[in-house]
């Protein structure tokens, strides 16, 4: 009983992980069919932006401190790569891709050598470092800082993309892009505040897999990406519901198989993407295929 | 440029073919010969290009440039984006060394039984992979190559040797093989590789179904509404490209003399694609300069970045110029923006004034 509470912790605790990086990588996907490959590095810039405000202001202050310097870092990297690199090359989807592809390979290299290949350590505040006692096992108190962020940040995706005008025309676009452009509404600028806004959640999954691990290390984001990629495929492109139900799933497979044996977990994620595509009828879209 | 290719005479398309193959030839001849001249070019390479460091250098290129070329059938002419190469260079690489080392079959054994299985993983992988299209199928692609990687690093380390990997038997390695001394056999496996790869993928591409998958590659739509099932294309692309792939891995495999895990990483079938796309992606000679090109860079960069002009560098410009990545990363956004058509696209647009672009 204990260990499954702790592996349901920390699976849940991995699932926040995955719909923070998910969660702006289904909408620009959705939105502009770019498949941001950069993304992981996103991650990786917020990781050690934050780290590095993290080790010069030390307890809560601190944790704040880099948690907004994550969002800050992602957002503002996120929004210089569409300004500089997607923009220009709308209207050839593949070479956006190919250009995150190279903003992939040298933004970690980049940060491996301004902050060495080793990974650094991360020091959490005293009472973030502990234990809560749930059904008699000790679950790491950072994994509910992890799932609290990733549900509140859920409830603000729904609110945006349920009740205001910003969010609407983002849904309309990840419907029909050429209908919206139709009707007089500048997709363009949705792009941009889109893109923002998954670089603000990727550098936020940044600080929150520093603070998760204890260490922040260049590779983290890629790693990450990967099984982000992963909850993408299965929750269907533009759909956040589908990204949060996704990712849980994950998560939860990936924790449960690893305690069954070691390095099965990533496999049985692999296992499961397959199983998926083979018998759903649908495609990345949510339109039958 | 497809209606201009179309609309030219067939007797004036036939003569241009048969030009490209007495080119390639004659490419393939001066490559055949190299490891006969004693000739150096300082700066360039470290000794004579009969030099035993020099041609492992250069077999590596043209493994590079063959792998590239296997990866130009799926990405350059079908349009289809995989993430998975890596998977299948990685079973020819490993399942040859597990049989030889821990089964005790011969090379040649092994290597044929490796290709058995990369056949049945290439269909099974493509069957499910291909079921979701376009950029959906990138992702699969990279998931399941993920997972090959972390099998073969933390899998089963008695078989794969983990993160070191392992080096292949040398018993079973033919004597014409095994040494310094006869890196030159090496180097013209390698070439043959390379041409192996090139005469498979020119000689599929001319067939008709190369012209469907190009068809595909233009738009998949009007090939399903002309009544033929892009899938089932797509599909014979995928396991020829795999085929060819797992071929490049046993070669790889006795030109390092062991199997590497590094073939495995996202980072390998990432480095395919920047070969694909600075040769020039679909493009008769792109895979193979960018294949050359690229498996050049990537060798001499460390060399470059180790030197002593670099380290004279404040800390500021010395840091990023010492990280191969960085640079390949870059100099590949720079490329995407600047010369879309690759290094191949480049010469094309000087050399060519009839408007009728190679295939």
């Amino acid at each position: 009983m204990t260990t499954l509470v702790l592996l349901t912790a920390t699976g849940l605790g991995l699932a926040a992980l995955y719909f923070l990086v998910a969660s702006g990588l289904s909408l620009i996907f959705g939105l502009m069919d770019v498949l941001n490959f950069a993304h992981g590095a996103f991650v990786s810039i917020g990781g050690y932006v934050g780290w590095t405000v993290a080790d010069h202001l030390s307890g809560t202050f601190g944790l704040v401190g880099s948690l907004l310097a994550g969002i800050a870092a992602g957002a503002a990297i996120a929004a210089a790569t569409e300004l500089a690199i997607i923009r220009p090359l709308y209207g050839r989807p593949l070479d956006q891709v190919l250009a995150t592809v190279g903003l992939g390979l040298a933004i970690p290299a980049l940060l491996q050598a301004i902050w060495g290949a080793d990974s650094r350590t991360w020091l959490v505040p005293g009472w973030l470092a502990g234990t809560v006692d749930v059904a008699g096992a000790h679950v790491p108190t950072v994994r509910f800082l992890l799932i609290g962020i990733a549900v509140a940040l859920l409830l603000a995706l729904r609110l945006l993309f349920g009740r205001t005008r910003a969010g609407l025309i983002v849904r309309a676009g990840v419907e029909d892009r050429e209908m919206v452009t139709a009707l007089g509404i500048d997709v363009r600028r949705a792009n941009s505040a889109v893109f923002a806004l998954g670089g603000a959640a990727a550098g936020l999954a940044g600080v929150l897999y520093g603070l998760y691990q204890g260490s922040v290390s260049p590779g983290d984001g890629t790693s990450l990406l990967i099984f982000a990629f992963v909850v993408v495929v299965l929750g269907g492109a533009g759909s956040i519901t589908g990204t949060a139900v996704a990712a849980i799933a994950v998560g939860l497979v990936q924790q449960y198989a690893d305690y069954a044996s070691a390095s099965l977990g990533d496999e049985s994620v692999v296992i499961l993407l397959a199983a998926v595509l083979l018998l759903r009828r649908r495609n990345l879209q949510g339109r039958p295929a | 440029m497809t209606r201009a290719r179309v609309s030219a005479p067939p007797v004036r398309h036939r003569r241009i073919w048969r030009n490209n193959w007495l080119r390639a030839l004659v490419v393939f001849a001066v490559l055949y010969f190299l490891p006969y001249s004693t000739l150096s070019i300082p700066g360039v390479f470290d000794g004579p290009l009969d030099a035993p460091g020099v041609l492992q250098l250069l077999a590596v290129c043209l493994v590079f440039a063959g792998l590239a070329v296997s990866y130009d059938l799926l990405f350059g002419h079908t349009g289809v984006m995989s993430f998975g190469h890596g998977i299948f260079v990685t079973a020819g690489m490993y399942v040859t060394t597990i049989l030889v080392n821990h089964a005790g079959y011969g090379l040649l054994q092994s290597a044929a039984l490796a290709l058995a299985v990369t056949l049945v993983a290439s269909l099974l992988l493509g069957g499910v992979a291909l079921r979701v299209g376009g950029i959906g199928f990138a992702m699969v692609t990279l998931a399941f190559g993920q997972a090959v990687s972390i099998l073969v690093i933390s899998g089963s380390p008695q078989l794969t040797g983990g993160e070191q990997g392992q080096t292949l038997n040398s018993a079973a390695v033919p004597a014409a093989l095994d040494g310094v001394r006869n890196t030159a056999n090496l180097y013209w496996i390698a070439l043959a590789y390379l041409v192996l790869c090139a005469a498979a993928v020119w000689g599929l591409t001319a067939s008709t179904p190369g012209r469907v998958m190009r068809a595909i590659h233009e738009n998949e739509r009007r090939v399903e509404v002309l009544g033929l099932n892009p899938y089932l294309f797509k599909l014979l692309a995928f396991v020829v490209s795999g085929l060819l792939a797992a071929g490049g891995g046993v070669i790889y495999l006795l030109l390092l003399g062991g199997a590497t895990p590094t073939v495995s990483t996202s980072n390998f079938t990432l480095s395919l694609l920047v070969m694909v796309v600075l040769g020039g992606a679909g493009r008769r000679w792109g895979a193979i300069v960018g294949g050359l090109v690229y498996g050049y860079a990537s060798q001499s960069l460390t060399r470059v970045s180790g030197s002593s002009a670099i380290a004279g560098l404040p800390g500021i410009l010395r840091g990023p110029l010492e990280q191969p990545l960085f640079l390949l990363g870059a100099a590949f956004v720079l490329i995407v923006f600047f010369a879309p058509g690759g290094l191949a696209g480049r010469l094309a647009a000087k050399t060519t004034t009839t408007g009728i672009e190679e295939g």
